[in-house]
């Protein structure tokens, strides 16, 4: 279910003094089933762009189709497009609002007018996939959960309604290392079993390298740069120009190189650095 | 519609009006609702009017802002106008079909009251446009100071509403995202009776409290650690003074009251 | 008790009301003045407990906790302590009491009862730390995250701290803001000398400090320079806590028989390292 961006523009406050672009004529296409990461610094029109995919903010011009349909069309059913597209803001948690994980996760089944059955079912499936034992968790308050768990049951809520492409907004922000280690690990199984076109938005290089088929690098309101991972944090320069860092691994490469070794400019990941240096030092100990 | 609610009212341009010290200027507010209610003639109220289109001036406030301030009113306005006019007894009939009587007494009575209200409205708009929310704070706390005798917790509410104001806009932010987070999910704030609609609520304000709960509990923590402890032994980093042209103000209202008592008794 | 503003921890044991187990057991720790010590865990390792005891808004089940002289159990002296410690929360909003940044930071000085010709100097000042003057007839809702932060320093700032403890400070932060905050506490501590417990889950602030002090299971586990702490790779992994990447790249390198010297933390160092071992042929 591709999701097409066509010359999306976005101006907040449009007619006053304090009109601010924060779209510029944003195209790209997202095909079936890929990891799309999405990437920028604070302002960048990341948060702005992800409420455009989903409905909740409407083009100044421009167009938002989902699998052939533009969301905002005259004769378009926009209530059914949305539930397609699951959307996961930025510390979820803080919208739980049910006396239980079940009743909570079950909020989004039901208002897509689900069979008892079938909201049942849901919830399970829902609770399977973001790890949390249904036995164990579904009848107790998500108040009680600890935030690494209540963040799981707010992400189990959007997959309940079973969305053929999902959204994340910083989904590992505020946790600790183990925490984003967990959802990470989730979001990767997820993607992997179920193949869902997943777009995420995050400021960690390290969760982007881990995850992502693809990035969009925006800046100021424009998609910069459009690539694997490996071609976009090969180019360590422009990311600095725009205020965004490389993992560190990309560094390493690239210093490694200004100095003079000869390197593939594009290693990113820490293990294929290990096999470089490896083996140069297994060579040079040779001689 | 999140966006369009400013502050308070408040119209932060400089005049001597917004410099009067809050402390009079609530006060001399009572004083202008007294006067609203001891009016008794149409000539009082063309007196009350000519007061509040001078000091509207005065705060270089554009009249359009004040009126705005009975918009959220005028249902109020209109039923008051509308329930006099019909209901009371007079003997110069306008106007007469089926049960409908319109009499002149009952048209003056209905312009006599809802005019009322709208000075009560204008005399209160005047005050909120022209103090900031902090310096009323200020200005109630200080008033209420006395009442500490007998227990009243004056720097307490002064603290409660100065922390509402700032949390005002934060408030309004979540609940923004809230309410963007439960239409992701299907939610639907807008159709449906008002039944279905009070229903639809929940999950909005459930969170919005588990929040505001949590914040209370932060935000207690984080007064202690800078040393709060309620208002014994506090100073203040804003210090009100009386200045001469709260007197005026002051005279000038006298004045008025003095108009006022003199055409009840005369007009 | 003017000249002493070490942090003393002897053998602190805290236990939550309604929990059975200790959040913080046999905790032993001296800060000294001026240090930059970071206190590293994962939620729930009892560290942002610590960082509570510091400024008595806990008092230890077991043991004490000395802050500038004073004994947190004492209650007459709890708002000497809190002047002298002033503390940074996580949450960048629910710190900010007054509506304009510069009532804000008087807050401090208004229950310390200063007096008032002497506010607006020391507001002045603490605002000029953190470079955030211009902002003073702000209000805080404008602010993004780091902004507010460094407002909330300002704050505790003009109560003229020995110590600032930053619980997680950073954590509700974009890396910009991250970096803006981490960098004006780095500053304080270096050109004024005010001690810092800097209490994070992010290694690669726990780096820059002088002294790392890992806390799990409510014990301080390891303790030591931040290269002596972080080579102990597997230890960290064990506690499930991340190490900087190069210094996991390292340990790896080591493992696979490459002689890297120990406490490799930044890219520079590792680079410098492999020039060293795997020396280019001169070419030039």
């Amino acid at each position: 279910m591709p999701i097409e961006v066509l010359h999306l523009t976005h101006c907040y406050s449009e007619g006053s003094v304090l009109r601010t672009v924060a779209l510029d004529d944003v195209s790209f296409t997202i095909s079936d089933g890929e990891f799309v990461g999405i990437i920028g610094h604070t302002g960048s029109g990341k948060s702005t762009l992800v409420q455009h995919l989903n409905g909740l903010l409407k083009p100044s011009s421009g167009q938002v189709l989902i699998d052939g349909e533009d969301l905002n069309g005259e004769h378009v059913n926009r209530r059914a497009l949305r539930q397609r597209i699951g959307l996961v803001f930025q510390y979820p948690e803080y919208q739980l609002f049910e006396e239980s994980v079940e009743k909570d996760i079950a909020f989004g089944p039901k208002n897509q007018k689900l069979s008892p059955d079938e909201i049942a079912e849901r919830v399970r499936y829902a609770m399977d996939c973001v790890h949390l034992d249904y036995e164990r968790y579904a009848a107790r308050s998500p108040f009680e959960l600890s935030g690494g768990q209540m963040r799981r049951v707010a992400i189990a809520g959007v997959l309940a309604m079973k969305p053929s492409i999902l959204i994340l907004d910083e989904p590992t922000a505020g946790l600790d290392p183990s925490g984003r280690d967990k959802i990470l690990s989730m979001l990767e199984e997820l993607h992997q079993r179920e193949h869902v076109t997943t777009l995420m938005v995050s400021h960690s290089m390290d969760d982007m390298a881990r995850l992502a088929d693809r990035l969009l690098v925006m800046s100021e309101g424009k998609i910069v740069a459009d690539g694997t991972p490996r071609e976009i944090f090969a180019q360590e320069d422009m990311m600095t120009s725009i205020g965004l860092d490389v993992p560190e691994a990309a560094r390493l490469c690239a210093r490694l190189r200004a100095r003079g070794y000869d390197l593939p400019a594009d290693l990113f990941r820490p293990e294929e650095l290990k096999e470089y240096l490896i083996r140069l030092w297994k060579e040079g100990s040779a001689c | 519609m999140l966006n369009n609610i400013t502050m308070g009212q408040y119209y932060p341009v400089d005049s001597k009006i917004h410099r009067l010290d809050p402390r009079i200027k609530l006060i001399l507010t009572i004083a202008f609702i007294v006067i609203v209610f001891l009016a008794k003639t149409f000539a009082g109220y063309a007196l009350i009017f000519a007061f509040v289109w001078m000091v509207s001036r005065i705060a270089n406030i554009p009249f359009r802002m004040l009126l705005r301030g009975l918009k959220p009113l005028r249902i109020i306005i209109i039923l008051t106008f509308l329930l006099n006019l019909f209901f009371t007894s007079g003997n110069t009939v306008w106007v007469q079909f089926w049960v409908i009587r319109i009499t002149k007494e009952g048209f003056m009575q209905a312009a006599f009251y809802s005019l009322r209200l709208v000075f009560l409205v204008l005399g209160t708009s005047l005050l909120t446009l022209t103090t900031s929310p902090v310096s009323l704070s200020d200005g109630i706390e200080i008033l209420l100071t006395p009442l500490k005798k007998i227990h009243f917790p004056a720097h307490e509410l002064a603290m409660m509403m100065t922390i509402a104001l700032r949390f005002i806009p934060t408030l309004l932010e979540e609940t923004d995202k809230i309410m963007k987070a439960q239409m992701a999910r299907g939610a639907d704030f807008e159709s449906g009776n008002l039944i279905s609609r009070a229903k639809a609520m929940v999950p909005l304000l459930v969170p919005l409290f588990v929040s505001a709960f949590r914040r209370a509990g932060d935000l207690a923590m984080a007064m202690e650690s800078r040393c709060y402890h309620g208002g014994e032994g506090r100073t203040r980093l804003r210090v009100l003074k009386i200045t001469r042209n709260d007197w005026i103000a002051c005279a000038i209202m006298a004045l008025l009251l003095a108009l006022i008592i003199l055409e009840g008794i005369f007009l | 008790m003017q000249s002493d503003t070490r942090v003393q921890l002897s053998n602190v044991t805290y236990t939550y009301e309604e929990q059975a187990s200790p959040a913080l057991s046999g905790v032993s720790a001296v800060i000294q003045p001026g240090e930059f010590v970071a206190v590293l865990g994962h939620n729930g390792s009892g560290k942002s407990t610590m960082a509570k005891l510091l400024n008595a808004l806990y008092i230890p089940t077991d043991g004490n906790v000395v802050v500038c002289g004073y004994n947190t159990r004492e209650e007459k002296y709890v708002w000497e302590i809190r002047q002298r410690a002033g503390m940074i929360f996580q949450n960048p909003d629910n710190q900010i009491v007054a509506t304009v940044v510069k009532e804000d930071v008087a807050f401090g000085l208004e229950n310390l009862g200063v007096p008032t010709e002497e506010m607006l100097p020391r507001i002045e000042s603490a605002l000029a730390a953190v470079r955030m003057s211009k902002y003073a007839d702000n209000a805080p809702h404008m602010l993004s995250g780091g902004q507010k932060q460094r407002v909330a320093i300002a704050g505790i700032l003009a109560m003229e701290p020995s110590v600032i403890i930053a619980d997680e400070a950073t954590a509700m932060l974009d890396p910009s803001g991250r970096k803006e905050v981490l960098d004006t506490i780095r500053a304080l501590n270096r050109q004024k000398g005010i001690t810092v417990v800097w209490i994070t889950h992010f290694m690669e602030e726990a780096a820059l400090a002088d002294r790392v002090l890992i806390v799990t299971g409510g014990e301080v586990r390891l303790s030591g320079t931040p290269a002596e702490v972080f080579d102990r790779v597997d230890e960290m992994r064990e506690m499930h806590l991340d190490v900087p990447h190069m210094t996991s790249l390292a340990s790896d390198l080591r493992a696979e028989g490459m002689p890297l010297r120990p406490g490799i933390l930044t890219v520079d160092e590792l680079v410098e390292e492999v020039e060293r071992l795997c020396p280019l042929k001169s070419s030039t």
